[in-house]
């Protein structure tokens, strides 16, 4: 095997290959995938000089450990962490020069949830219908990462970093998410309605790429029959059979037969990213664009 | 609204009546029709604007009763225009059938022959003598919804879901037929199996079966 390739050391509770996904073939049942912070996940990339398209890691709450087989550049941004090559203190949000061999340890998160990691050349698995994202509602794409996993490289650009380090912001305390009603309002009472965004929601544990679960007061239902299977969008606000509302995220199904009551701003969906389990969530109605 | 011309008995009126343009956030419609016909007749007229140019959409994701255009500019224009618009019915289609070779040999065939009221060897008969267009694909890459089969044949989910059922399984649910892509949990009425690939990542189409095609189920020997 080439050199350009990274050892995984430590593959954390949860971490995926990610790109921009691969938007186009809902109709045959193919989620979007992608990195579930966008913004994040593109500063990567710019910091390491690649290009937007190109894989990045995504890690979850804890972190990885990545041992690369040459020099490379890496910039790990998203959820703010410790980050060291071979224990010594390295910057986190901005690019840093990693030796071949040398140890990169992403922390565990201080706030938020998920963190980015790009590698100079990007992250170099087979594209699945033009994406290297791992889809985890449909398997599509590489498995998670695992401990001893060996991933292969590209070529780095002759690119220059477009940026050299960025502000830090911290995860808000309260997840706000502006929401347009319907398609399927009417199927709710108007209370149900009132109660989405006045409601004292909190994320659930049971959130992940799928879908942000959320805990609090039940929506009710006005119509009780059920809903022929319609195509969903990312950020719609479906809700079970149980009222709690979840917003679907990169890896939804792109249909579903419980009715979507409104539909989260795009520009909300990375906060929803890194919201970790039990930040207070406000669904905010706004007017359509 | 002005009867019909002397002799055009075949004429149906215009697929998109009924018609409701749901919004669906600020780049979505979720277009609402009367029957899965006019679902599909509907996509198939998507399809032919987009394919000439004349709309811009990212996704067009037909299901049961809707059809969902998702990454459109102005939503808003689109859902004033959408009633103008004068949809034809499906026409019938000259392209060839997809075939897929069925063993008739589910678990749950004796089930569905007792739904049907018909003896079990009259199962594959039937089901071999229609002729199925895909509605929609959904639930995982390459499952493929089916209809085709008259309405007096459509048939409930099982009460408990399998958690296993074995990829190329052909089932049916309510008005439905589709072929598990790979092995998953399910609760449709496994009547067959197939060895045809309905998914394959690698291929070119990955998937066999997209909305709008015709396919048929060839009754294979059991082997």
């Amino acid at each position: 095997m080439t050199d350009r390739a990274l050892s995984v050391v430590r593959a954390g509770l949860l971490t995926t290959v990610q790109d921009q996904g691969r938007p186009g073939h809902a109709h045959l049942g193919v989620p979007r995938s992608g990195a579930l912070d966008g913004p994040a996940a593109a500063l990567v990339n710019r910091l390491v000089g690649n290009p937007a398209e190109a894989a990045v890691l995504e890690t979850t709450l804890n972190g990885c450990a990545l041992r690369p087989r040459s020099a490379v550049t890496v910039a790990v941004a998203g959820a703010p962490c410790p980050v060291t090559v071979d224990g010594r203190p390295a910057a986190w949000g901005a690019p840093v020069h990693v030796p071949a061999g040398a140890l990169l340890d992403v922390g565990h998160a201080r706030a938020g949830l998920r963190g980015y990691v790009a590698v100079s050349g990007g992250v170099a698995v087979d594209p699945v219908l033009g994406s290297r994202s791992t889809d985890l509602l449909s398997g599509l794409g590489p498995p998670p990462l695992s401990d001893g996993m060996v991933l292969p490289l590209g070529r780095p650009d002759t690119l220059h970093a477009r940026v050299d380090v960025v502000p830090h912001v911290a995860p808000p305390a309260e997840l706000v998410l502006r929401v347009t009603p319907g398609p399927r309002a009417d199927w709710f009472t108007a209370s149900a309605v009132r109660t989405l965004t006045t409601g004292a929601y909190r994320v659930s544990s049971a959130s992940n790429r799928i879908g942000l679960r959320t805990n609090g007061p039940s929506l009710e239902r006005a119509v009780s029959g059920e809903l022929p299977s319609e195509g969903m969008v990312l950020g719609a606000v479906q809700v079970p059979p149980d009222g709690r509302p979840v917003v679907f995220l990169a890896d939804h199904p792109t249909t579903g037969g419980y009715p979507v009551i409104a539909v989260v701003r795009s520009t909300d969906l990375p906060a929803a990213a890194q919201a970790v389990p039990g930040t207070p969530v406000r669904f905010v109605a706004v007017r359509r664009r | 609204m002005s009867a019909l011309p002397a002799g055009d008995g075949m004429r149906t009126p215009s697929a998109g009546e009924g018609m409701r343009a749901l919004p669906v956030g600020d780049h979505a419609l979720l277009v609402e029709v009367s029957s899965g016909d006019a679902a599909q007749a509907l996509h198939a007229e998507l399809l032919r604007r987009r394919g000439e140019g004349t709309l811009s959409v990212r996704e067009i994701v037909p299901a049961a009763r809707t059809v969902l255009l998702d990454g459109l500019d102005d939503p808003a224009r689109l859902a004033e225009r959408l009633p103008t618009w004068d949809i034809p019915p499906m026409p019938p289609r000259t392209d060839e059938a997809i075939e897929i070779p069925v063993r008739y040999d589910g678990p749950d065939l004796a089930d569905v022959a007792a739904l049907w009221g018909v003896p079990e060897h009259q199962v594959p008969e039937i089901h071999s003598a229609a002729e199925f267009r895909v509605a929609f694909c959904g639930f995982a890459p390459g499952f493929a919804y089916l209809t085709g089969l008259p309405s007096r044949y459509d048939v409930p989910r099982r009460a408990t879901p399998r958690t296993t059922v074995p990829a190329g399984s052909v089932a049916l649910a309510g008005p439905y037929t589709g072929v598990y892509p790979r092995s998953s949990p399910g609760g449709w009425q496994l009547i067959g199996t197939t060895d045809a690939v309905l998914w394959d990542h690698a291929r070119v189409p990955a998937a066999l079966l997209a909305p709008g095609a015709l396919v048929r189920f060839v009754p294979a020997r059991c082997s």
